[in-house]
């Protein structure tokens, strides 16, 4: 770096260590508004939720530290067991938006009249809240007014108390969290059917193709990036399921379908007192079981960024 | 194409699935189209079991105007606007910068800051429930929009970032390296050359952002709490408590609440599903 000229009045000696500078001096400059609000709204709380998760503290007066106290007694607590075999559940059966999503956009991937509106209707539940989408499904269920238990009726089956009982009420809200997420994992697929290189494909049918061999060996080999897409998102979804408990069960019955999600919330800020030690706790657990996602999803894009 | 084109099979098939597309419409949006048929429905329906039935007479009209005199559903509305349109401007603004910075700059440390943003983006809501709500009170901002329009804009610009980097990754850098070479300084090549190839993105994270943010239900219930700062989605617990039971009203305010997005999405589907789908094509 040269030392400015003396003679040189002082603004020009300002703009030309900018124009000096600028490539080096930019990008951080471009950076600093959205890294300060990142890192005090997401990156800082990260940090302070471990540290209060060794705390007893009510939100309001003194915080005590009290060590490991908030997670031994986590793996005490039976409701605990609860949310987490939910969230497993919730793990397992989410995942099939992905069949689901890939059976719809084959079923849509045809050139015939009105299609694009068919494709945009099946695709709209994602669009809506997850609040309505629950409050929807609660209806739908419900005993007195629903259209499930009529159409049950029709089968010789039911009539079934979905929501009300212990036993059916996760499998009842999956359910109806499958239904937007089904969609969102068709228009990936929908999108990566149009991609499909349609030279490979008429190649594989003179090579006697069809069905499912040409699905299988064909057809998923090339919609990869979609379906790498769709796990990200359905994984991340299951963990994040919040909404639809709060609207449609509040947890219960008798907290049989609460998830780590759910109880966290509950245990911080609920009418049964505010117990923000705990909850931290609750949600470091969350957090280290989607870290290893993200971790995954990290080294995947690591790895691209490298080849690229 | 797969599957094969239904024009190249046989009239039969081809008519079987012309006919099998409406009928899985149906079933797809059944629990959708009852709640639809709910809320055209009297309040009589309900109490003499015609529950499924054609409405006696269509009271459509009457519950939806109910909804927007009879509640505080516009004030909710109003705030969800509120709170949704800065936000969107802000994470945009934010995001258009952290992705020029990071997909236009070679430097040290650019890749971890980049997946600081990525990794941020995925972690649960729990994690900064505490501290975000504990900081937002200590702010004065709790039960305001502002509270909630300043955490979205922080949180929604790690998506937005990762968006747009890639995005700005796909740009030609001959534009940059000749803007460079003719001497344009670095701010005014994101203002005059990067910026206008952005549209198409902005566009799209617009639409995203605003579906996602309109919909929050988890921050806006754990940052407000009163009606002068709630927005729909959690503002629709209150107006199903005032209207119990009565669900051809419920109904309607469902739809109410919910329709703001679905315009949004059918107005603006081309950027919608060029946001959703990107990287779900290689």
């Amino acid at each position: 770096m040269a030392a400015p000229v003396l003679s040189e009045p002082a603004a020009t000696s300002q703009r030309s260590f900018w124009r000096r500078n600028q490539m080096r001096l930019a990008p951080w400059l471009f950076l600093a508004p959205g890294i300060a609000f990142f890192a005090v709204y997401v990156i800082f709380p990260i940090f302070q939720s471990f540290h209060i998760s060794l705390y007893r503290w009510d939100g309001l007066g003194e915080a005590r530290f009290i060590g490991m106290q908030n997670y031994e007694r986590l793996f005490d607590d039976p409701a605990f067991y609860t949310s987490l075999k939910n969230n497993l559940r919730w793990l397992l059966l989410y995942l099939l938006a992905i069949p689901g999503g890939l059976f719809i956009a084959l079923f849509l991937n045809q050139q015939v009249r009105g299609i694009r509106l068919y494709k945009s209707l099946f695709f709209f539940p994602f669009v809506i809240s997850q609040v309505v989408v629950g409050l929807v499904f609660a209806w739908f269920y419900n005993p007195s007014i629903g259209l499930l238990n009529p159409l049950l009726g029709l089968f010789g089956a039911g009539p079934v108390n979905i929501l009300g009982n212990p036993n059916t009420v996760t499998y009842g809200i999956i359910a109806a969290g499958l239904w937007p997420q089904v969609a969102y994992c068709m228009i990936l697929y929908l999108t990566g059917l149009n991609a499909v290189d349609p030279e490979q494909v008429e190649a594989a049918r003179l090579d006697g193709a069809k069905g499912w061999r040409m699905l299988w060996y064909v057809i998923l080999p090339q919609l990869r990036p979609a379906t790498f897409i769709a796990v990200v998102v359905t994984v991340i979804g299951a963990l994040r399921s919040f909404d639809m408990i709060s609207v449609m069960t509040n947890g219960g019955p008798f907290g049989s379908s609460r998830v780590l999600a759910y109880y966290m919330f509950e245990v911080s800020l609920s009418e049964y007192g505010f117990r923000m030690g705990y909850g931290a706790a609750i949600a470091v657990i969350l957090f280290l079981i989607m870290m290893v996602y993200i971790a995954f999803f990290l080294w995947r894009m690591w790895r691209e960024e490298r080849g690229a | 194409m797969f599957p094969t084109p239904v024009e190249r099979r046989s009239a039969a098939v081809q008519n079987t699935y012309k006919a099998l597309l409406p009928i899985a419409l149906i079933m797809w949006l059944l629990p959708l189209l009852m709640v639809a048929l709910f809320s055209i429905k009297p309040d009589s329906d309900f109490t003499q079991g015609n529950l499924w039935g054609w409405p006696s007479t269509f009271a459509g009209f009457e519950n939806y105007t109910r909804v927007f005199t009879d509640s505080a559903m516009p004030r909710y509305l109003l705030n969800s606007v509120f709170i949704t349109v800065p936000t969107v401007i802000g994470a945009v603004a934010l995001s258009c910068m952290t992705g020029f910075a990071l997909g236009v700059y070679r430097f040290r440390g650019n890749i971890w800051i980049f997946f600081m943003f990525v990794a941020g983006n995925f972690v649960p809501f729990q994690i900064l429930m505490v501290p975000v709500r504990d900081l937002t009170v200590n702010m004065g901002l709790y039960d305001t929009r502002m509270g909630l329009v300043l955490f979205h804009i922080a949180f929604q610009t790690g998506f937005c970032t990762l968006f747009m980097r890639n995005f700005i990754r796909a740009l030609p850098r001959e534009l940059i390296e000749a803007a460079r070479v003719e001497g344009v300084s670095e701010i005014r090549i994101f203002w005059y050359v990067v910026l206008p190839l952005m549209r198409p993105a902005i566009a799209a994270l617009s639409v995203l952002i605003f579906t996602f943010i309109w919909n929050d239900y988890f921050w806006a219930v754990v940052l407000t709490q009163g009606v002068e700062s709630q927005p729909v989605t959690a503002g629709i617990t209150a107006f199903n408590s005032q209207f119990r039971a009565a669900y051809h009203m419920m109904s309607a305010g469902s739809i109410i609440a919910a329709l703001p997005p679905v315009m949004m999405f059918f107005l603006m589907q081309k950027h919608f599903i060029a946001g959703l789908t990107l990287g779900a094509v290689k």
